[in-house]
């Protein structure tokens, strides 16, 4: 065997390097002297539903952060597209974290989706009215329709998720990224959420997805990213997300793990 | 009459150009400052125009005259430069806004104020630069045709129309930059731009009506007019109308308020500039009170109408219930108000309401319930049992916990919902405490309709 | 002559200097330790919109002694309205930032203009009412330290006493309370009265500061020695004790030079001298200044990239010979292939390791000197135990996990490290590096 920098990569793709859709190598983030993530390194196949999973502290989010440039990098590379996520910037479409909204911003829910058609609007055009109904189809296609009219914060949590999410479907991106789409959100809007993600895969787009709720992680997602400070193992769902794998990312939080090997049976069970 | 008297000396000519003035410094300044206010940068009105005084003094030194536009052209400069230098130290010092705008602006003036001993005669007024001389506007004007109109009108006109231009065409850009730059980056849209854009507009802008307002007048028609107009409505476009509106507004109140209220007590008028700062921050307390949505005042009301509406639902269960256990619908008032956590004005407001809908009796002491009473009580009643069973059934809910949320459901509960939730719970005609659920009253007459 | 006059200054001969020098540094100490408060509360402006509203205060005292018959230059009346007016804006700003849902900037910018504007129109109001009686009250917005009395001097060390007694008593609590509010309210801790508290000891700094340097200046005061101060440390009983030395030093410097050429206003050569202090704070801050947080992370950049080096020819060489003995060649083609870097990087990376003797080069081929190969082999131990503490730690681990320790036993309890390497007894490498957690499980 050879380095520590390698992991146990299930999948073996071979996608051209034009179409890998988000190409991380060697990458290693530091936050003043300690380095936070370290020689992660992956490759995401084009068209698939992308958890990354991992404990409190793990580094996701800063991995979402160091992939759109946002915290400086230590070493490494980070491709989307083939290209440095500035070039290709307009391929990507970001559902921010809710902390990160000012909800009291004056726009309503349509405003919100219509901004995700701004690019396709161009400088200094109004937007018009064939845009306001791709927007309001998104909307529909998400199910809050009727509170197109509503201003953002007097959405309920779930209903402003499926807001960004709409926005997302419009915006026509290649990769999607997701910081915790699924926290705080009741069932229905997390039924509606998955509804969309299986669309956005269908349309051979690629979403990447920081997920918490391990239980769901089969069933939502076909490839995984496990990450505690580095990959600890990353490829198709069925293949990387086992006990084992679990174990060296969570360590020994047993019941947690029963629980979820136990749902993994029930649904394989299922199958 | 009375009115006349207080507006002698007004004179069409010379104060309706004043508040032209001020009409365009309100409008030019509230178009932009409505994204100053929701991009938390409110205060940068306040730091430009404080800055801004190296920059008089060196365009001073360097062209030797007091020329406005070296002066002008000075000013912008630095104006530009403070919002340049508070991004630097807030994004490379990774110092917060607002103390970085602290430092920036305070620092500049401190420059300023040496810069003016060295200038030996610099005639810069101080009093011209905190209050403005809008009340001497008037008097230097230029000819365009045939006309004399104020220099200030003219420079403030073009500004205003340049804002007014950028809005427009740049609402969208503008809009999505400020709520979310991340997303305005995918779409093509550069936020850094948009926002050297905006800083150096707010500083001509800035520059160019504290030469006649004064620093304080612009910090308040940039701030108070869209944020008067943010509690007002929810919608940008409708914000920026409104602000204008409202700056507009502001301005014409208070020039007419500095020449005559004072005289309506007798003292001799006093500085517009302030006073229009005034009648800003008094119509942004008409808004802050009555705006229909966010409106103090009417916030209280519709909370009072609702726990009247509410109050009114619990009398009539209160009685229906005391039907059902001694066979007759009576209560005392005084049992009332213990009973339902009430006190005496809102029960006896609630009272009067229902006596005039027909639906109690007031005997004095004693309150009845009336046919049409009884059929309400009977709604509410249905409801609220129906909402317990509903939530043992179906939503597994331990039994104690089950009473708080039907008593809060269940005035909110109308007969469509009620037979829908008939169709989801077992019919056994029994809540989960084994009380009887009373039947659908009819709805043959033109009684009330069920539980508002 | 300048020179005399500097040593006329320093060596405080004129009482007049005195008192003037002795105030500036007590106010410049006190709004230091005040603003170091309010600049981790997020209210560093607030002195700003305190000190225009207070004139309305002012003015409304001036009228009502003007009233009451007297001449209306009395000084704590005056003191005392401009007190009540600031308070007022203050809690307006409070009141407007708990019920609407204004921003702090907002309700900051509209207290501050409308009250402003109040007292102008009062003002204008009294000036046009008897001519001459209220001429001198505008001064007090600008100041004019020259002119401290020994009267002003009392004042402004009273209130630098109390100011440093409050934080001093309260230290623990406001501590909390610019930490976390939240987390300090659902202590029990009273958040309004601290904040209160701590407003009133701004109202307080400002009202005795408005007279001496100036509304402008006193923000200014309020605001830069905190802000300096944060490049300096990160925990805040140094940050209030270093913002209220910065405060004092830029005081003195400040006063001091304008004493000496006498056409210099003292309140703005005190800002002057504070802004100094803070652009070299903001360049040369040891915590978070520009170029050493620059500095640091290029030494960290660096000093990853050299560890990739080391670990990456130790690692091919314990692949390709069974062990990572010093000596063995490795090929550049196969290390370049291990990392991101391409080869203009990786040869610039060897050169430098060359440099100080970690590495041997030739061609295209790279080997470890065996000082290289004792830090590759530590390097190399040192990974390896990190990632089997991830593992076998994961539920704990981010926390503690700090990779560029220089030594994992600095971090990590001793009996933690011992089992670490007993889960590596059976490494088939002779050496004392565990090996990768990843190669020993394919084994």
């Amino acid at each position: 065997m050879t380095g520590p920098a390698k992991i146990e990569t299930t999948n073996q793709d071979s996608v051209e390097q034009g179409d890998c859709p988000l190409s991380v190598m060697d990458l290693t983030v530091a936050y003043h002297r300690k380095p936070v993530i370290w020689d992660v390194e992956f490759d995401l196949p084009a068209g698939s539903l992308v958890g990354i999973v991992g404990p409190n502290g793990a580094g996701k989010s800063t991995l979402l952060k160091a992939v759109m440039e946002l915290v400086p990098r230590a070493s490494g590379r980070v491709e989307v597209f083939g290209k440095p996520y500035h070039l290709s910037r307009r391929n990507v479409g970001y559902v921010p974290q809710r902390e990160s909204v000012d909800w009291d911003f004056p726009v309503d829910a349509l405003d919100v989706v219509t901004m995700g058609l701004y690019g396709q609007v161009g400088w200094g055009r109004p937007v018009r009215q064939k845009h306001r109904d791709l927007a309001m189809q998104a909307l529909e296609h998400v199910g809050i329709a009727d509170l197109a009219k509503r201003q953002i914060s007097q959405l309920s949590g779930g209903q402003q998720q499926r807001t960004f999410l709409a926005r997302a479907l419009v915006q026509d991106a290649d990769l999607y990224l997701m910081d915790e789409p699924f926290a705080a959100v009741d069932a229905a809007t997390e039924k509606a959420i998955v509804e969309i993600l299986r669309e956005l895969k269908q349309r051979k787009k690629t979403a990447v997805v920081i997920h918490h709720d391990l239980q769901t992680v089969p069933a939502y997602f076909d490839y995984v990213v496990l990450l505690n400070m580095r990959v600890v193992a990353h490829g198709p769902v069925q293949e990387v997300f086992t006990p084992e794998n679990l174990q060296k990312t969570y360590g020994g939080r047993l019941t947690l793990l029963d629980e979820v090997t136990e749902a993994m049976r029930r649904r394989e069970r299922s199958l | 009459m009375a009115m006349l008297a207080v507006l002698q000396g007004w004179d069409w000519q010379f104060d309706g150009w004043i508040m032209v003035v001020g009409v365009l410094c309100a409008t030019s300044t509230a178009l932009l400052g409505n994204f100053l206010v929701l991009r938390r940068m409110s205060m940068l009105g306040d730091a430009v125009s404080h800055a801004v005084l190296p920059g008089l003094v060196a365009a001073f030194l360097i062209s030797h005259s007091r020329s406005s536009l070296a002066m002008f052209v000075g000013a912008v400069i630095v104006g530009v430069l403070t919002a340049m230098f508070t991004e630097w130290i807030r994004r490379f010092g990774r110092v917060e806004e607002s103390a970085a705008m602290g430092v920036v602006f305070t620092s500049l003036f401190a420059l300023g104020l040496v810069m003016i001993v060295q200038a030996d005669h610099v005639d810069l007024d101080a009093d011209c630069v905190l209050y403005g001389a809008i009340d001497l506007t008037p008097m230097f004007t230029v000819n365009i045709g045939a006309y004399e109109v104020p220099q200030a009108a003219v420079v403030l006109s073009v500004v205003t129309l340049i804002n007014a231009a950028f809005v427009l065409v740049c609402y969208k850009e503008l809009k999505i930059s400020s709520f979310d730059p991340s997303l305005a980056h995918s779409q093509g849209v550069r936020p850094a731009w948009m926002h050297y854009a905006l800083m150096v507009l707010v500083a001509v802008t800035t520059v160019a009506c504290f030469e006649s307002v004064g620093n304080i007048l612009v910090v308040a028609m940039l701030v108070v007019p869209p944020s008067a107009a943010f509690l007002l409505t929810h919608r940008l476009g409708l914000m920026i109308v409104l602000s204008v509106v409202i700056g507009a507004a502001g301005a014409i109140l208070g020039h007419v308020g500095a020449f005559a209220i004072p005289r309506a007590f007798g003292m001799p008028s006093t500085s517009t500039a302030g006073m229009m700062s005034v009648a800003l921050g008094g119509l942004f307390v008409l808004a802050l009170l009555f705006a229909p949505q966010q409106g103090l005042v009417s916030r209280s009301i519709r909370r009072f109408v609702l726990s009247q509406q509410i109050l009114r639902d619990d009398i009539v269960a209160y009685l229906y219930r005391a039907g059902e256990r001694h066979g007759e619908a009576i209560a005392k008032r005084s049992d009332l108000i213990t009973e339902l956590f009430s006190s005496a004005v809102p029960m006896s407001l609630a009272l009067r309401r229902l006596v005039r809908q027909d639906c109690i009796r007031d005997c004095g002491q004693q309150i009845e319930l009336t046919k049409q009473g009884e059929k309400l009580g009977k709604a509410l009643v249905r409801s609220h049992r129906l909402w317990e069973s509903y939530l043992v059934e179906q939503a597994e809910l331990d039994r104690s916990k089950i009473h708080d949320k039907a008593e809060q459901w269940e005035h909110f509960t109308g007969q469509a919902l009620r037979d829908r939730l008939v169709d989801q719970t077992s019919s056994t005609g029994l809540d989960p405490h084994g009380t009887v659920i009373p039947a659908e009253p009819k709805s043959d007459d033109d009684g009330p309709p069920d539980a508002s | 002559m300048i020179w005399s006059d500097l040593w006329d200054v320093l060596l405080l001969r004129d009482y007049n200097t005195r008192v003037v020098l002795l105030g500036v540094a007590l106010l410049g100490a006190a709004s230091g330790l005040v603003g170091s408060f309010t600049l981790l509360r997020k209210r560093s402006l607030m002195g700003d919109a305190l000190a225009h509203a207070s004139l309305p205060g002012l003015v409304i005292a001036f009228m009502i002694a003007v009233a009451a018959g007297g001449d209306g230059k009395s000084m704590p009346l005056l003191l005392a309205g401009a007190t009540m007016g600031g308070l007022a804006g203050v809690a307006c700003i409070l009141f407007l930032q708990r019920f609407t849902k204004l921003k702090q900037d907002a309700t900051l910018g509209i207290v501050l203009s409308v009250f402003f504007g109040l007292g102008v129109v009062l003002l204008g109001i009294t000036q046009k009412m008897d001519a001459g009686h209220s001429a001198g009250l505008e001064t007090y917005i600008f100041g004019k330290t020259a002119s401290m009395r020994r009267a002003d001097g009392i004042m402004i060390a009273i209130t630098a006493l109390i100011s440093i007694l409050v934080t001093g008593v309260l230290f623990k609590e406001l501590k909390l309370l610019c930490f976390d509010a939240d987390f300090a309210g659902s202590r029990g801790l009273r958040v309004w009265l601290l904040d209160t508290i701590l407003m009133v000891l701004v109202v307080m700094v400002t009202m005795v500061g408005l007279q001496a340097v100036g509304l402008v200046l006193m923000v200014a005061m309020l605001v830069i020695p905190a802000a300096a101060a944060r490049f300096w440390t990160e925990s805040i009983f140094r940050l209030a004790l270093v913002s209220a030395s910065i405060g004092l030093v830029g005081s003195v410097l400040g006063a001091t030079a304008s004493a000496v050429m006498a056409d210099l206003p003292s309140g703005a050569m005190i800002v002057l001298a504070c802004a100094l202090l803070f652009a070299v704070s903001m360049f040369f801050g040891t915590q978070r200044g520009v170029l050493p947080r620059l500095w640091r992370r290029r030494q960290l950049n660096a000093k990853i990239a050299r560890q990739h080096l080391l670990r990456g020819i130790y690692e091919l060489s314990e692949a390709e010979f069974q062990d990572a003995n010093p000596g063995h060649w490795v090929s550049l083609i196969d290390l370049l292939q291990k990392r991101s870097w391409n080869s203009k990087q990786l040869r610039r990376q060897i050169e430098t390791a060359e440099l100080v003797e970690l590495v041997r080069y030739k061609t295209d081929q790279v080997a470890l000197t065996s000082a290289g190969y004792a830090e590759a082999a530590r390097l190399t131990r040192q990974h390896r135990l990190w990632e089997l503490y991830l593992v076998h730690y994961a539920d704990v681990a981010t926390a503690r996990v700090d990779r560029d320790a220089d030594d994992i036993e600095h971090v990590l309890e001793h009996d933690v490290v011992e089992k670490l390497e007993r889960l590596l007894d059976h490494d088939p490498i002779r050496i004392a590096v565990p090996s990768s957690p990843h190669a020993m499980e394919s084994t």
